[in-house]
């Protein structure tokens, strides 16, 4: 009994297949194209959708570059990265963003802006915002049909009436191209606005869902928002108004991640940890790769 | 040769995947490895689970998951089905003949005899659940003889080849509806290569639950049973044996059996209804097969057939019924990688939630100030 496999894991037809629905993806922005997911050596719900995209795309002149929760060292991405090391031999994978040329992520975009030639692929628990309202998939298909989201803006304003605030915190619902609204994956708000107009394609793949789908580059997407109630993105101030700063880098423009310190109490960290070892990089003179 | 990224995480891995091999091995000096045959035929029915939920016959394959994931039934279908995926789909296989299994069980509680006679075989259904004690300390001598003596004290039958399915003879009588011409022959969903959607054709539903969670799929159908649904079944007919496969030959395209698979199957005749084309009122039929011998499987399967067909006929009036929740609900390599999964880290998605309530109750706060 041994098990020899093919590069990329995956047969070639299931590869092709994950291809064929990537297109028919970016040709209807925001549609949930449904395929039939394969399972993969890794649970369901550790990033099998993301997986899947990756393996069907990736060849031997690609740099892949993992991330989780913005970080590349973390548990899940070092699994997803040396299974794809093990499984697609002669590829090369980087932790710095300017090297890659394909990027899986869960739960971040990363803080520095994509290039034309990178593709972002996104791991997806949830595809359908429209499941907070609507448990069967069936209705749901029609109303993204008939672009019916008014049961979405009903629950946003319930939240203004409730609570003042509208208290979707991430998975922000967010229209693209000005028709199908997508769940933008587990990303904070504070990402959302990467996804308009962004030079680079973003591709997003949920395994268990079964679905796939796209905000090719250059394409409109808007959080939904209210004309009285602005979308707004996760606040950094401290208690009188400053903007905190990464303890690490010192940078005051990025998504930090909140830590109880035994000695120092909270402190706080950028949550992109390339990011973070750039800006330290910079002021350092050591910046050739991050430029 | 790849350029490879490594940091912390990858040694916390390594880590981790040490000592689950150290407990594999626990037993330490007077520890003897498991076989795969030991598995496979000893825990024959873990074996059959596996090859069922995993969706691939191999019950070597299967013993080795098995092995591999230290009987956790959930990890080895899971490692099954992996595996699947790494192969291509060669062929589809035409409509293979339930009625030339070669039976090892065979029971009908709908009438006391049937054509072909009722044949008990091996069951845990009459067993008292005593704990046998003597086999907690076996000598390998005794446990190599008991086969043998049972082989020898068996009178040789020669059984027929075929074996008349008692749904057939309810069909003759016109107790239940006979195939419609247009369903014969028609092509069977491929689950493994379309996504489901809803609604979802029949086939697809059969071969969802076909290698759905045994558990999953005992809880659905338990719901319908007791309460929350109007099933009432009668198993028709509840046969195990090996199902020859039959292949067309590469070159004469002529049917040739390529293996056998064990399986189970199960047809329950449940309340009568209303023909919807004016005809007589007939019984109606709900149908269940796995591979493997899993009879508590087939019979959850079957009645959830029905349940889901009632469902579709006339929109769902509890859970059993409903496909999209049946059908999302039962698959086990689905629910438990969802479920595992909450133990990553959700770091950035729960700052943002902090950020939410913190707001909130800042606005609460002011409201009230």
């Amino acid at each position: 009994m041994s098990a020899g496999y093919n590069f990329g894991f995956m047969d070639e037809h299931a590869k092709k297949e994950i291809r064929r629905a990537i297109l028919k993806a970016i040709a209807i922005p925001g549609y949930q194209v449904p395929y039939s997911s394969r399972e993969m050596p890794m649970g369901r719900g550790f990033g099998t959708g993301g997986l899947q995209l990756t393996l069907s795309l990736i060849g031997e002149n690609d740099t892949l570059k993992v991330i989780d929760q913005g970080a590349d060292d973390s548990v899940n991405a070092v699994n997803l990265r040396q299974f794809i090391e093990m499984t697609c031999p002669g590829v090369d994978t980087t932790t710095y963003l300017s090297e890659a040329t394909l990027i899986q992520s869960r739960h971040r975009i990363p803080e520095v802006a994509l290039k034309p030639e990178q593709v972002l692929i996104l791991q997806v628990p949830y595809p359908d915002p429209l499941i907070v309202v609507e448990p069967s998939e069936d209705k749901r298909k029609m109303m993204h049909g008939e672009a019916d989201y008014a049961r979405l803006l009903v629950k946003l304003y319930e939240d203004i009436v409730k609570f003042d605030e509208i208290t979707i915190s991430h998975r922000y619902p967010t229209r693209i191209n000005r028709h199908y609204v997508i769940d933008p994956s587990p990303i904070p708000r504070w990402d959302v606005p990467k996804l308009n107009h962004s030079p680079a394609l973003i591709l997003f793949g949920a395994g268990r869902e079964k679905k796939i789908y796209a905000v090719p580059p250059h394409t409109l997407a808007e959080p939904l928002a209210f004309d009285d109630v602005p979308f707004r993105v996760e606040d950094f101030s401290d208690e009188i108004g400053n903007r905190r700063a990464c303890v690490r880098c010192g940078s005051r423009e990025s998504f930090l991640d909140e830590f109880t310190d035994e000695t120092a109490g909270k402190v706080y960290q950028c949550s992109d940890s390339d990011y973070c070892d750039g800006q330290l990089a910079k002021q350092s003179g050591k910046e050739a790769v991050y430029a | 040769m790849g350029y490879v990224a490594i940091k912390g995480g990858s040694r916390a891995i390594q880590g981790a995947a040490n000592v689950t091999e150290a407990l594999r091995a626990a037993e330490g000096e007077q520890g003897v490895p498991l076989t795969i045959s030991t598995i496979k035929n000893q825990l024959r029915l873990l074996t059959s689970r596996i090859v069922s939920e995993g969706g691939l016959y191999h019950p070597e394959l299967a013993a080795l998951a098995i092995k591999q994931s230290q009987g956790d039934t959930l990890e080895a279908a899971f490692a099954l089905r992996a595996y699947r995926s790494t192969k291509p789909r060669l062929l589809e296989t035409p409509v293979q003949d339930a009625s030339k299994m070669r039976i090892i069980r065979r029971i009908s509680s709908a009438f006391k005899d049937i054509s072909g006679g009722q044949m008990l075989g091996s069951t845990h259904d009459y067993a008292l659940r005593l704990m046998r004690m003597e086999l907690a300390d076996e000598s390998p001598e005794h446990f190599r003889n008991i086969a043998k003596k049972f082989m020898q004290s068996t009178p040789e039958i020669a059984l027929p080849d075929s074996f008349p399915k008692v749904v057939d003879a309810l069909r003759e009588e016109g107790l239940l509806a006979n195939f419609s011409a247009d369903r014969v022959g028609h092509d069977a969903f491929d689950i493994t290569r379309e996504p489901l959607s809803f609604p979802a054709p029949r086939s697809a539903g059969l071969a969802t639950m076909a290698r759905a969670e045994t558990g999953s799929l005992l809880a659905l159908a338990y719901s319908n049973m007791r309460g929350y649904g109007d099933v009432h079944p009668t198993i028709a007919e509840l046969r195990i044996g090996y199902l020859p496969v039959m292949l067309p030959h590469m070159v004469t395209g002529e049917l040739v059996e390529a293996g056998e698979v064990l399986m189970t199957e199960c047809e329950v005749v449940a309340m009568y209804e209303d023909d919807a084309n004016g005809g007589k009122p007939t019984f109606t039929l709900g149908y269940g097969a796995c591979f493997g011998h899993n009879e508590v499987k087939a019979i959850s399967m079957a009645i959830l057939d029905r349940a889901l067909q009632k469902g579709m006929a006339d929109g769902p009036s509890n859970p059993s019924e409903d496909s999209e929740f049946v059908l999302l609900h039962i698959d086990g390599v689905d629910s438990m990688g969802f479920a595992s999964h909450y133990k990553m880290p959700h770091y950035v998605t729960f700052q943002s939630d902090m950020d939410r309530l913190r707001t909130t109750q800042k606005k609460h706060q002011e409201g009230r100030s």
